[in-house]
């Protein structure tokens, strides 16, 4: 019996020091998640003449909103938030009820063409012609130097077909069977029956492409790099992040003179931490109210695959 | 309504006008997506051509010289493509070593966790770097690396070392800052899929190892693990069939002249030989040449992936 109790005492001895141990561990994960992100907000308030003497900081020593009065020096900013925030709604919108139109069709059992067209949508995943055809395809399309690019080649992700099929799959069928036998066409029975029900999938799939729009930076690089008003926000703050690097930016200049002309304006450190700010503030404010539907999406597209 | 009544020869024979009438509108949603599936994911396939051409603009595909597989030979004897490779293997190397082993631990350490709203705050923030984009943590990095910045000042204050290192300047340490920046940003996010599966784990064992007297790391290493371990083999191959997929993003905005040496993938010296220099051909050979490799690579991998999955269920 006494041998009994000491046992239990190591145990859970044991317990504590393991216990401790691992939420150190998780703390000191989620300090380094969140340290910089609190660093580089702090800093944006901080006087840039303060920062020059250090810039570690979790508030800032010289407060000021300088930093932010003198982004509109980047004149090109405004076109910038412009974009971003068009090609983001724009390109959401388009993009779910793409989306859900083709998941609905291959979601349909009896559809005659749904394995072949299935089929072809899955490949993508597997093969892509890589970035020289797909750049010279845009060249040819025309859609060099137009809002277009943003939004066009991005509508359809397989990936989101998929989930958002799953779903489908899920819904009772006699839903439709009953509105099939009142004679209601197939896009009716899509548009009033089985869209309205899919708002959870509808949630999620919209916030990734959402944000996917909103972090895209490539196309304008490769595409409407020579198209000032075209530019966004995310572009704009890759140019500054260039133009601090002497040696980057006179490389990229022999290509881009866009990139040329930011590498001529000093960027300091503080205005750079303000620019960083105005690009991440859109999913730092949504994301606390959002999150749950990420991740929602996220398991349901992990049962599937 | 021809087009796709031509369909109907060579599709099944249970295939009716009849039907295709009452799935007009069905073919109506689909068929519009249909042609932008072929335009932006078949017409680059078809665009591989070029690799066997010297292609020019003002000529097309159709008109173009021929160059039979001159580009490709051209591009084995190249000194920059190898090292292109190698960073590609390395990088993805590094990820795997990082990337891909902290996340699972992550999910076992959160699932020791008994305070529930803890757990959930904890999970929270984890996910938070996942939404934001490379553009902003290599911003972030820039800040963190900086010579005055928290990890050198770290570093000095420990007496690790003498003096400030910029450290996207040494081209040998870009693989494991690539692989860390990586881990940071998708630590949590990556970590869902574990934790989703360790819930799904029969609590019943746990009940039973406590009665035999194990600890939590027993349990951990005897239950948990082997609960999971279909899910980490899975996705362990199917990472290792993307090996060559590592893209160009995080390299161009990571890279610079110092490091190139270090950080240029085989996508981005494909890009820069295509977009830069306008050597088309010879870019679309280098992005060809990866393509098929990587896709034997998935095949394999899905198959070996999907073997696994069979010979546990």
């Amino acid at each position: 019996m006494k041998t009994g109790h000491k046992r239990k005492k190591i145990r859970s001895q044991d317990g504590i020091v393991s216990g401790i141990l691992i939420y150190a561990f998780i703390v000191f994960i989620l300090i380094i998640t969140l340290y910089p992100f609190i660093n580089v907000v702090a800093l944006s308030f901080n006087d840039s003449n303060d920062t020059a003497a250090g810039i570690n900081m979790l508030w800032p020593r010289s407060w000021t909103l300088e930093n932010y009065r003198r982004l509109t020096q980047y004149e090109n900013l405004g076109w910038a938030a412009f974009n971003s925030v068009l090609r983001t709604v724009g390109g959401t919108v388009a993009g779910i009820l793409c989306t859900a139109t083709v998941a609905y069709t291959l979601s349909r059992n009896d559809y005659v063409f749904r394995r072949s067209i299935g089929f072809l949508f899955l490949i993508p995943i597997y093969v892509s012609g890589g970035i020289i055809p797909y750049f010279l395809l845009i060249r040819n399309l025309n859609m060099m130097n137009t809002f277009a690019v943003y939004i066009i080649p991005m509508l359809i992700s397989t990936w989101n077909v998929i989930i958002m099929r799953s779903f489908m799959d899920n819904l009772p069928f006699e839903l439709q069977e009953s509105a099939m036998l009142d004679g209601a066409n197939d896009f009716t029975i899509f548009s009033r029956i089985i869209f309205p029900l899919c708002k959870p999938v509808v949630a999620t799939v919209s916030l990734w492409i959402a944000v996917g729009h909103w972090n895209s930076w490539i196309d304008t690089y490769l595409f409407n790099a020579f198209s000032p008003h075209l530019s966004t926000l995310q572009y704009e703050l890759m140019k500054v992040l260039d133009s601090t690097n002497i040696g980057n930016a006179a490389g990229r200049a022999l290509m881009n003179p866009n990139a040329a002309l930011a590498a001529r304006m000093v960027s300091p450190i503080s205005a750079r931490m303000a620019i960083t700010v105005v690009v991440i503030l859109p999913i730092l404010m949504v994301y606390p109210f959002i999150q749950r539907y990420f991740v929602t999406g996220m398991t349901l597209g992990a049962v599937k695959s | 309504m021809t087009k796709s009544a031509k369909q109907v020869n060579i599709c099944k024979k249970r295939i009716t006008p009849s039907l295709l009438n009452k799935q007009k509108i069905l073919m109506l949603m689909s068929f519009p997506f249909l042609i932008w599936l072929i335009i932006f994911a078949y017409v680059p396939l078809w665009g591989w051509i070029m690799a066997f051409q010297n292609y020019r603009p003002d000529l097309g595909i159709r008109n173009s010289p021929w160059a039979g597989l001159e580009h490709f030979r051209r591009l084995f004897a190249d000194q920059q493509f190898h090292e292109a490779f190698r960073n590609t293997i390395g990088q993805s190397l590094f990820l795997l070593a990082i990337g891909f082993t902290m996340p699972v631990i992550f999910a076992l350490m959160l699932n020791e966790v008994k305070y529930l709203r803890f757990k959930k705050i904890a999970q929270t923030i984890s996910y938070l770097p996942h939404f934001v984009s490379w553009v902003i943590v290599a911003s972030i990095l820039g800040l963190i690396l900086n010579t005055g910045g928290p990890i050198n000042t770290l570093l000095l204050n420990m007496g690790l070392i003498e003096r400030p290192i910029a450290f996207l300047g040494v081209p040998n340490m870009f693989w494991p800052l690539l692989a860390i920046s990586d881990t940071w940003k998708n630590i949590g996010w990556n970590a869902i899929i574990y934790i989703a599966a360790i819930a799904s784990v029969d609590q019943a064992l746990y009940e039973a190892a406590a009665v035999d007297g194990a600890g939590r790391w027993r349990k951990m290493w005897h239950i948990t693990l082997p609960g999971i371990r279909t899910v980490i083999i899975i996705l362990l191959v199917l990472n290792i069939g993307r090996i060559l997929d590592i893209g160009f993003e995080r390299q161009i905005l990571l890279g610079n002249p110092v490091n190139q040496s270090h950080s240029r993938t085989i996508d981005q010296y494909a890009l820069e030989y295509g977009t830069q220099m306008f050597r088309f051909s010879y870019g679309t050979a280098v992005g060809m040449f990866k393509s098929v490799i990587s896709l034997i690579l998935v095949l394999a991998a899905n198959r070996f992936a999907r073997k696994l999955d069979a010979g546990v269920f």
